[in-house]
């Protein structure tokens, strides 16, 4: 984004640190005086939310590595030692465990933001697309660490999801037998899971510091949905916006706070404390809460191949959303029909969360096909088709003058 | 290139240019397959183990369940009348075709793998609208001769590589 405000060094050290590594001048251009515009709402602050749920991950993680075992004769008791043995154990792993909710927490409210005020649209889809990038490595590094603690929902949990591979036609058993290193999933399932889920949260950091990246060269999206056209229309990051960010955050570690030390396995499964036995499958196998929508469509269809595709498709569909929508207009508060659609759409997702985790029979299964229809319908035909009929509401004539008079332009 | 040659010739440098780059991906190609192929069972896995099992304190109606290559093998002895059950359904549209016949060795006894053909999970013997087995995870229903009759999964049991070493004893794999 171009800006007035230019970074002078202040006196010798600065400037003669300048002219070899301008750090401080990025950090001046980019974080304190970064342009951002003035009319955003708490639902901005996910970004800066979800960088700090991806740090607390990695410190937690690396600490839990320093005493976890990744083998199947020791990987349970590991794990118990680290809750019962280990200083603050219980404390780190509670954060790591719920930390990974919270996670997946805030970037569902990211997306849904992004989805509501249209943040995907031109030239935001780069910014979009990495971070449909994030989204599935933060799924698989979420599987993969679920399978860590050699539990019950651990194995089976791993049984399930990588037999998915396996209705490939033609390559899917021996990519199967590849992914596991064996016939079934055992140490060396485990071992390269464990390697793999230390390695992943770097990658996800690297796709994020590209996300901001492009973020910085068009500036950020805002509730009303225009584009900054000066000065007037924005203020500088900091103070404004990191004030802004911290307190949602300090709110937001409340709830954290609440799971990691009064609720800590309300979002897990007891089977998880029994040690995994490749003999036994547990009654009733469930995916961790924020996998249970794609659950809920992968099971919609009694057609193995097909249910696997569709619930990959769920996630691919995304990839296309800026595309798909074909409104110009990107803030859904200009657009009266999308509204409805969009609300509909959240409570869509939230029932077939809810659908994934009851048995596919009855009831359950005609639902879950009914809301797997219209989360597509609402991406292959909803956002393209209503794009072209629907009638925009008046829309205010800058950022700057949007919040003071909007009920003046309303009437116009 | 194009300016100083007028037309479209291929050059000594294109030559050199595409050589390079063959021997640049051959090379990596050779490098990345033992990254690769690390991740395959190893010997000591795939060696396709040998199990052999006493049958001989199963009670007709019952039936052991084994480990073998880090699956359970259900091992039923069937009664008469389950048998009886099991040809009957024979000529009925079966989601995966097969006889009864095709499925066993000594009629009395049938010998699968305990994992769900779906998405691999264990079945649970005995319980399912078939009577034969019930696959908890995704509801599949198999009947006694371990053949889909109802629900997500696609094939039969599998049947695994085994043989009558005597009446009482059996070799799997």
């Amino acid at each position: 984004m171009d800006t007035d405000y230019k970074y002078e060094p202040k006196n010798g050290l600065t400037r003669w640190l300048d002219s070899r590594l301008p750090l401080m001048r990025f950090t001046s251009e980019h974080v304190l005086q970064f342009p951002t515009p003035k009319n955003l709402n708490y639902f901005w602050t996910f970004g800066f939310i979800l960088t700090m749920c991806l740090v607390t991950q990695i410190i937690t993680g690396i600490i839990l590595a320093m005493h976890y075992a990744p083998s199947t004769l020791l990987a349970f008791d590991s794990v118990e030692h680290i809750m019962r043995n280990v200083n603050y154990g219980w404390l780190i792993r509670y954060i790591h465990s719920n930390g990974a909710s919270m996670f997946f927490l805030a970037v569902f409210i990211h997306m849904f933001r992004g989805l509501y005020y249209g943040s995907y649209k031109e030239p935001r889809e780069v910014i979009w697309i990495l971070g449909c990038i994030i989204y599935l490595l933060m799924i698989v590094t979420a599987f993969m660490g679920y399978v860590l603690p050699w539990g019950q929902m651990s194995f089976w949990g791993a049984t399930v999801i990588i037999n998915l591979v396996g209705t490939l036609p033609l390559i899917g058993e021996s990519l199967t037998q590849m992914l596991l290193g064996g016939f079934a999933v055992d140490n060396p399932t485990l071992n390269r899971f464990f390697s793999l889920h230390y390695l992943l949260p770097f990658i996800i950091f690297g796709v994020v510091l590209l996300h901001i990246w492009a973020l910085h060269v068009p500036g950020n999206n805002n509730p009303v949905g225009l584009s900054v056209q000066g000065k007037q229309d924005t203020v500088a990051f900091h103070p404004y916006y990191t004030v802004k960010d911290f307190f949602a955050y300090t709110v937001f570690l409340l709830l954290f706070c609440y799971f990691i030390f009064y609720n800590p396995n309300a979002l897990g499964h007891a089977d998880n404390y029994i040690e995994a036995d490749a003999m036994v499958t547990p009654a009733h196998i469930v995916p961790e809460w924020y996998l249970l929508p794609f659950y809920a469509i992968l099971r919609a269809v009694p057609d193995k191949l097909a249910g696997v595709l569709l619930m990959f498709g769920a996630i691919a569909v995304l990839f296309f959303l800026p595309w798909l929508d074909t409104a110009k207009v990107r803030s859904g508060r200009y657009r009266p029909i999308f509204r409805y659609f969009y609300v509909l759409f959240v409570i869509d997702c939230l029932i077939l969360g809810y659908l994934g985790a009851q048995v596919p029979e009855g009831i359950y299964l005609f639902l879950s096909r009914v809301t797997t229809i219209y989360y597509f319908a609402f991406f292959l035909l909803v956002l393209p088709i209503l794009g072209r009929i629907e009638k925009m509401k008046p829309m205010p004539i800058g950022i700057s003058n949007s919040e003071l008079s909007r009920d003046m332009v309303a009437a116009e | 290139m194009s300016d100083t040659l007028d037309d479209d010739k291929p050059t000594r440098r294109d030559f050199l240019y595409i050589t390079t780059g063959a021997f640049g991906v051959v090379g990596a190609a050779s490098v990345a397959w033992p990254l690769i192929d690390q991740l395959n069972p190893d010997a000591s896995v795939k060696a396709v183990s040998t199990i052999e099992v006493d049958i001989s304190s199963i009670e007709p109606g019952s039936f052991l369940k084994v480990a073998w290559r880090g699956k359970p093998i259900y091992i039923r002895r069937r009664t008469n009348e389950e048998i009886a059950d099991a040809e009957k359904d024979d000529n009925l549209n079966l989601p995966d075709p097969q006889k009864d016949m095709e499925r066993v060795q000594k009629k009395e006894w049938l010998v699968v793998v305990g994992v769900c053909t779906h998405l691999g999970c264990i079945p649970i013997a005995n319980q399912g609208e078939y009577e034969g087995w019930f696959c908890p995870c995704h509801g599949s229903h198999y009947d006694i001769s371990g053949r889909i009759r109802k629900g997500p999964a696609p094939t039969n049991l599998e049947i695994p590589p085994y043989e009558f070493v005597s009446d009482s004893l059996i070799k799997i794999g």
